[in-house]
């Protein structure tokens, strides 16, 4: 019991924070903290690869004379580069973010919406 | 114990209404994560996100937070049908890992695959001690140049998102003298923070470090230089014509080290074709691709502050 405790801990709390993220994004409705939700999800998704990659009693993957036993350098790489995306990506959002701010003079889900849904029944009108 | 903590500042993050607040605990979550990895012997992702999560992120997320405002609108919506798919997808990803390979498990499929080879043989076949960076450059080189190229190209959309304007003038953050400590002790910091950008640059095959990290360090010491002394005067040391040229040159050099090799016989991004002898020629190889790594994420990552610094409020 306990040892599927310490053995699943770290996996566990990737998963609620992963799902914290997922909420963020679903439930929030400023746009912005959807971006910030979505880095939560990103995050505990590293947690949970670093965490895979770890071997108890193991060292980190720089060779050295004497030592046995490493820790497995391919979640390490694969993370790392995810990192560096992640945060452009996350640029090209912020840059989405606000040009929608300029246009729209907000950023919250429903004020867009609403002024989609007015520009539409308007552009409707003209058509009748 | 650090895993609780990342609990709480992100139940935190979500309920706050001040987005200045959400953006700081959301660095904060980054640099208890760096903490984390470092516990986790992830010595180079430790490095990169201290760098990426605690410093640029968290940078470009104030910068926009100024073009978007800083209140979020209080709204009412009903919570109860997210909050419902949230705990029964989370609840099946429990039940799905409850016959995971424990944690720290030498054994684990994880463990047992290509890893022991790359651990055994990496630093033979490459020369180098850091198999990470071995890894990086070198067996997934593929990998490593399709997202150098995802980075050139986030950086591309956002300059045809948010354009390059002139930068505005420098904001009046307070008279010289509120800042004066701060300049002189960023004065300071800058040249070692470059410096050491370049040692984890050149040393990443023998310790912890590479391009990526390089590229990061190096762009949030220039950050660092922008914030403290002004747009005007970044500008003038390196201008954004020359940053887009150096974040292409970066992708360039890392496509004609594979063309190199595929034009003398082997396959693309094999680095044992650029020496006499393979390993050298790897050493070599991963040298010169790290280089156009690290070049092309520290010309884009300031290229992105560089928009949205010079990005004029709109009223």
């Amino acid at each position: 019991m306990i040892d599927t405790l310490t053995g699943l801990f770290n996996y566990w709390v990737a998963v609620i924070l992963m799902m914290t993220g997922l909420y963020v994004v679903v439930a929030q409705n400023n746009l912005v903290k959807k971006l910030v939700g979505l880095g939560l999800f990103q995050a505990s998704i590293f947690i949970f690869y670093i965490s895979i990659g770890k071997v108890a009693g193991g060292a980190p993957p720089i060779i050295e004379p004497g030592v046995e036993l490493y820790s497995n350098p391919l979640p390490h790489v694969l993370i790392l580069t995810a990192i560096v995306v992640g945060v452009a990506t996350t640029a090209v959002g912020l840059s989405l973010v606000v040009r929608i701010s300029e246009s729209y003079g907000s950023v919250e889900e429903n004020d867009i919406n609403q002024a989609d849904r007015l520009a539409e029944l308007e552009t409707g009108d003209d058509q009748a | 114990m650090l895993l609780s903590l990342l609990l709480a500042v992100a139940i935190a993050a979500l309920r706050l209404r001040d987005l200045f607040a959400v953006v700081m605990l959301f660095g904060i979550y980054s640099l208890l994560t760096a903490l984390f990895f470092m516990d986790l012997d992830a010595v180079d992702v430790a490095f990169t996100e201290a760098a990426v999560g605690a410093g640029v992120s968290t940078i470009l997320l104030l910068a926009a937070l100024r073009l978007v405002g800083r209140y979020e609108k209080p709204h009412r919506h009903n919570p109860l049908l997210p909050l419902v798919v949230v705990c029964a997808t989370g609840a099946a990803l429990i039940y799905g890992l409850s016959d995971a390979p424990r944690f720290g498990d030498a054994n684990a499929p994880a463990q047992t695959h290509v890893a022991p080879r790359y651990l055994s043989e990496g630093p033979a076949e490459t020369g180098l001690p850091n198999v990470v960076t071995a890894v990086l450059a070198s067996y997934r080189g593929f990998d490593t140049l399709g997202e150098t190229v995802v980075v050139f190209t986030a950086g591309l959309a956002v300059l045809l998102l948010l354009g390059m304007s002139s930068p505005s003038p420098i904001p009046d953050f307070g008279s010289e003298d509120d800042q004066r400590m701060q300049r002189h002790a960023a004065k300071g910091l800058i040249p070692f923070i470059l410096l050491y950008a370049l040692y984890v640059q050149f040393h990443g095959d023998f310790g912890a470090g590479g391009g990526f990290q390089a590229g990061v360090i190096f762009a949030a010491g220039l950050v660092l230089y922008d914030l403290v002394l002004g747009h005007l005067h970044t500008r003038q040391v390196i201008q954004d014509g020359l940053l887009i040229r150096l974040g292409a040159l970066g992708v360039l050099i890392y496509g004609c080290v594979g063309l190199y090799s595929l034009l003398s016989g082997q396959p693309y991004l094999d680095y044992s074709a650029l020496a006499k002898d393979p390993v050298h020629g790897q050493h070599l190889g991963i040298l010169l691709v790290e280089l156009g790594v690290g070049l092309t994420v520290f010309s884009i990552i300031t290229l992105i502050y560089y928009a949205f610094s010079a990005r004029r409020v709109k009223a």
